[in-house]
């Protein structure tokens, strides 16, 4: 064996040594739920399940308010998205295909918007929707109040990674459309949208994800058991008693992160250099 | 499209200003002001709110009747004279460095790894890494809280397997440093993937031919690494620098939960869970408002160089 391929060889047990420490918890996390009882609660741990059993799934699914919040989830998440798609898609074709006074104020105003922490904003906004003005409504405690900070959470991104997707269409082939006598909504509609829908669906995925990973958000607005999200309702899983039933804690965690991982593992390679895009050029 | 159309058109010089074109214009104004009016009112808006809390006595009762009474600066010199708050910047400041420091490096590491080995492994590293990525911080939270568990955490069995010390029954949530130590653990951990395949695509930038050439010079790893590669990534790492720094300085999901309700305390206090317990656990929105406006000049200062840079790529690739 050359030299070369021995340091290789020793770069690759690097490399699965780095793989092993980083998807543990992944693991872990599957591998006690689905473990026995006895399993989890022994002092010295197995790695995989001896007798695989999916009893703390069914657990965590019959466990009070795991299916009401699961549907607020869905009810927030797919609403959110839905309206924060159009608009971004619109400002984005504004964007990408217009020049007009003020794009640069507009720019600067979606990169800026995402440097601000959410945290930052929950006093003002947890004031705001205790009393909206003008309206008079009372949005605390409702979901209509988060999807309404959803919305505005994920605009800003989603302008800004549409406009890239639409940047990537050929202005040649509108052109040509508009040649053959369409009208610019047109050649917009026959010619764009099919274009631009693999990074229509890759965005709306990826605001899906943010919106159903939130926390803080939900966590302030809604206190009602029963009707909260599914973050808030595993984060109080545990209830605050002192014996835990790990086996279900994990099972939802795993039920709560598949779609994520699904979603994400469809859309990564598309969105992962949304924020940096252009960064090596520029 | 139509340059030369426009150059033939040119008399009389002023068109005059017809319906048609007046609403051509509009267009774009048109499509992004959706985007406007909904970030007017949800961001805006509470910014404007924001300020005018800051200096408004504004509790449960104020809440109630949506009527503040304004007292000045009495809320910022409240806060700037309380020894909390200094001690809470001073920590975060000192968590944000660690998390920051300890992202970078290692996930720059992580992406020089990924391209010295074999193709298998590094698609095997890649999937840990989308994995990682992909979970919910809350999901992140419970596993972790499990992992670190007293009783029979599997962190505390491998320790003492691997002979690191007797960590049986070892509390890791015992001391302010031990916690926020577990925090870092776990957000570095989160924010490793991004920056790690970030990386290495900006190390696919690096030009071939000049690391050999280097390599032939008998310049040392650490030399080329150095002189060839850091001023190509130079750029990427800036950048995710200061993004890191901006979540890593607001960090408040990972450090709430995990060290958890009863055992958040001034002395473990992050500057967001400082703000949630002021304001929000203590119904003081006014104070509250003036730590989120200290906060934000904060964070302000620390993404001016992000904005900068993104917003010259907006110019450039129009």
């Amino acid at each position: 064996m050359n030299l070369r391929s021995t340091r290789k060889l020793g770069w690759n047990v690097v490399g699965i040594a780095v793989f092993v420490v980083m998807a543990f918890p992944v693991f872990w996390m599957i591998s006690t739920a689905l473990k026995s009882n006895d399993q989890i609660n022994s002092l010295s741990p197995t790695w995989f399940p001896l007798h695989p059993t999916v009893s703390h799934f069914s657990d965590a699914i019959h466990k009070q308010y795991f299916v009401s919040d699961l549907v607020n989830t869905l009810i927030v998440v797919l609403i959110a998205v839905g309206i924060a798609m159009v608009l971004a898609f619109l400002a984005a074709v504004a964007l990408a295909k217009y020049r007009f006074r003020g794009r640069k104020l507009f720019v600067l105003l979606i990169i800026g918007v995402q440097m601000i922490p959410g945290i930052g904003l929950i006093i003002p906004l947890y004031v705001m929707l205790a009393h909206v003005p003008v309206l008079g409504l009372n949005l605390v405690g409702q979901l209509s109040g988060v999807i309404v900070v959803y919305v505005s959470a994920v605009l800003p991104f989603s302008v800004w990674t549409l406009r890239g997707f639409l940047l990537g269409i050929p202005k040649e082939l509108e052109e040509a459309a508009m040649v053959d006598g369409s009208t610019r909504i047109g050649a917009f509609i026959r010619i764009l949208l099919p274009l631009v829908a693999p990074g229509l669906v890759a965005t709306s995925v990826f605001a899906f994800i943010t919106s159903w990973n939130e926390f803080i958000f939900a966590n302030l607005l809604l206190q009602r058991q029963g009707n909260q999200t599914i973050t808030v309702w595993l984060a109080s899983f545990t209830g605050g008693s002192t014996f835990v039933d790990w086996g279900g804690l994990m099972a939802a965690s795993t039920l709560i992160a598949i779609p994520v991982v699904i979603f994400f593992l469809i859309v990564q390679r598309r969105i992962a250099f949304g924020l940096t895009v252009g960064a090596v050029k520029g | 499209m139509g340059a030369a159309a426009e150059a033939v058109s040119t008399w009389p010089r002023r068109r005059p200003l017809t319906w048609r074109r007046a609403r051509r214009g509009s267009v774009p104004y048109l499509l992004i002001f959706p985007v406007i009016a909904v970030m007017a009112a949800i961001l805006a808006y509470p910014l404007y709110q924001l300020v005018r809390l800051a200096f408004q006595r504004y509790g449960l009762p104020e809440l109630i009747s949506h009527k503040g009474v304004y007292v000045g600066f009495a809320n910022f010199t409240s806060v700037l004279h309380d020894g909390i708050f200094w001690h809470t910047l001073l920590r975060t400041v000192a968590f944000t460095v660690a998390n920051v420091g300890l992202t970078i490096v290692l996930g720059t590491l992580m992406a020089l790894l990924l391209v010295r080995v074999s193709k298998w492994v590094r698609i095997l590293i890649t999937i840990g890494l989308v994995l990682v990525w992909s979970m919910p911080p809350v999901v992140a939270v419970q596993v972790w809280n499990w992992m670190t568990n007293v009783q029979n955490g599997v962190l505390n069995y491998i320790l003492t397997t691997l002979h690191f010390g007797n960590f049986d029954q070892h509390n890791w949530f015992a001391s302010p440093f031990s916690q926020l130590a577990v925090v870092t653990t776990l957000v570095v951990w989160g924010a490793l993937p991004f920056v790690a395949i970030t990386v290495y695509a900006a190390l696919s930038q690096v030009p071939h031919e000049l690391v050999e050439a280097a390599q032939i010079d008998g310049a040392r790893a650490w030399q080329v690494f150095k002189d060839v590669t850091l001023p190509v990534i130079q750029p990427v790492l800036l950048i995710l620098t200061s993004l890191s720094i901006l979540w890593d300085f607001g960090v408040f999901t990972q450090a709430y939960l995990l060290i958890g309700q009863p055992q958040i305390l001034p002395s473990n206090y992050l500057m967001s869970v400082y703000l949630w317990e002021e304001a929000y656990f203590k119904n003081d929105y006014g104070r509250g408002a003036a730590i989120s406006i200290l906060m934000l000049a904060s964070v302000a200062l620390l993404s001016l160089m992000y904005v900068r840079r993104m917003l010259r790529i907006g110019e450039v690739d129009r």
